[in-house]
């Protein structure tokens, strides 16, 4: 007999809205693992450097990788050289899109802001409302009805995530808001965390995006082939795989509506390719814990926190593994979650904002 | 009436740091900046209400430690995104090696 599960309403303006402010779950207090001042200033220290470096790899690595497929063009090789290509332009795309959106990636703040800037686009988001929406997401980590970048509902949502392989769920939503703002409007619930001083901002990159957009749609038609678009715009869609690989291991599979990201959250270690990559992302509950830490420092916050925390998952195959069993069983069983015990050493977890608070996250 | 009330020795607070104060049912930061000069401002964050003395002051501002909002602590003033309204500033006095703020 089939099972019908009732979803939750992830809307920012439906009920579980309101009813997560009534159970005190909206800009509450966190868990925060005891860590001294003095070594917390020492890890929160900004630099250049890092950061300066890992970005003239990556530029360096797109134009060696750019020529290859623009050489490579009309042959076979061209299939290979444009996915690692893809991969080198929106991986660390949405990687720095998300550090400089911080402000923790340099020391220096206009190159925060130019690496947001240019990575917010690689990824097609719009740098202004995003900036906004992972605002929220830090304040209210996966509380549903306030947290708008849940990736998928419990049960989840396959077809969501079967199309962001390629970019093609969240790709065609960006590009139908970016007509939106061009013509100076926001959806409903971008009016729920973006404040009116920032409007302006959205309207304004938007229409940059835009020209951008038909920069390259006309140097497509004057050359008469697709080829000018495979190096801008449409690497957000054939090289979004391992973007939508790392972003489902953040969250998935684990609590909802609790107020402690070792529940919420997942670290596991990989391979230095990959956290260059992604920028030191996989230690992502000791990023949520503390986001001030710059990426260049999460190992050893990792090492500096790891008595408190659950034990990190040894890959990202391993943590893939964790995230598809668990949602596997979340389509009989919404409720189900992954839950990793703490060391003897840890802080118990913080579930709610009083005792009385459930375990288990309500379906 | 505005008073001067004691907050903590001169030397509680490094340089580049900050501490909290709470001083009835108010919170306050107390920050050094690069300098070594005294400032103080209402404790928590106008964007998010987090306190700011878990925060990071690099030169002469302050970043909040939740949303890495930034003020400038001379005067208050929001100067990075999400924070957006100005930090509420009191002035402060050091005396005989005692720290005091006026609120």
């Amino acid at each position: 007999m089939a099972i019908v599960v009732q979803r939750r309403d992830y809307s920012l303006k439906g009920a579980e809205s309101k009813r997560a402010e009534e159970k005190g779950l909206a800009s509450a207090e966190w868990h925060a693992s005891p860590i001294p001042r003095k070594t917390m200033k020492e890890l929160m220290k900004r630099k250049d450097g890092p950061a300066i470096r890992d970005t003239l790899i990556w530029f360096i690595g797109l134009i060696i990788l750019g020529t290859l497929a623009y050489m490579s063009w009309g042959t076979w090789w061209a299939v290979p050289a444009f996915f690692f290509y893809g991969l080198l332009y929106t991986t660390p795309g949405d990687s720095r899109w998300h550090e400089c959106g911080h402000g923790t990636a340099f020391k220096t703040q206009w190159m925060n802001d130019v690496v947001y800037h240019f990575a917010s686009f690689t990824v097609l988001r719009s740098a202004t409302p995003w900036r906004w929406s992972h605002s929220r997401h830090h304040t209210d980590t996966i509380i549903v009805g306030r947290d708008p970048e849940i990736i998928t509902a419990r049960p989840p949502i396959w077809k969501i995530l079967y199309m962001q392989l390629f970019h093609l769920y969240g790709g065609p939503i960006e590009i139908k808001r970016f007509i939106l703002h061009t013509f100076g409007k926001l959806e409903e619930h971008e009016k729920e965390y973006i404040p009116a001083s920032e409007h302006h901002k959205v309207y304004r990159e938007a229409r940059i995006y835009m020209l951008i957009f038909l920069a390259v749609i006309a140097a497509c038609i004057y050359t008469g082939s697709i080829l000018p678009a495979m190096f801008v715009i449409l690497p957000t869609f054939y090289g979004f795989l391992l973007v939508l690989t790392f972003g489902v291991t953040q969250h998935l599979g684990l609590y909802e509506d609790v107020l402690d990201h070792r529940l919420n959250s997942r670290t596991f270690y990989t391979n230095r390719i990959f956290r260059f990559l992604y920028w030191n992302m996989n230690y992502h509950i000791e990023h949520h814990m503390f986001p001030m830490v710059p990426y260049h420092a999460l190992p050893k916050l990792h090492e500096e926190m790891k008595s408190d925390c659950p034990e990190a998952r040894p890959s990202l195959w391993a943590a893939l593994k964790e995230v598809i069993g668990a949602l596997r069983k979340q389509k009989d069983d919404p409720s189900y979650v992954v839950v990793k015990p703490l060391p003897v050493t840890a802080v118990p977890y913080r579930y709610g904002p009083n005792e009385s608070y459930p375990t288990r996250s309500e379906a | 009436m505005a008073e001067w009330v004691e907050v903590c020795d001169d030397d509680e607070i490094d340089v580049e740091d900050v501490i909290r104060f709470d001083e009835g049912d108010r919170s306050f930061a107390v920050y050094r900046d690069d300098k070594g000069n005294y400032y103080a401002t209402e404790g928590f964050c106008t964007h998010g209400k987090f306190h700011l003395s878990d925060g990071l002051v690099m030169g002469k501002q302050i970043e909040c430690p939740k949303h890495n909002g930034r003020f400038d602590i001379t005067n208050g003033a929001a100067v990075r995104v999400p924070a957006c309204v100005d930090l509420q500033t009191y002035p402060v006095k050091v005396e005989a090696g005692t720290v005091f703020i006026q609120i």
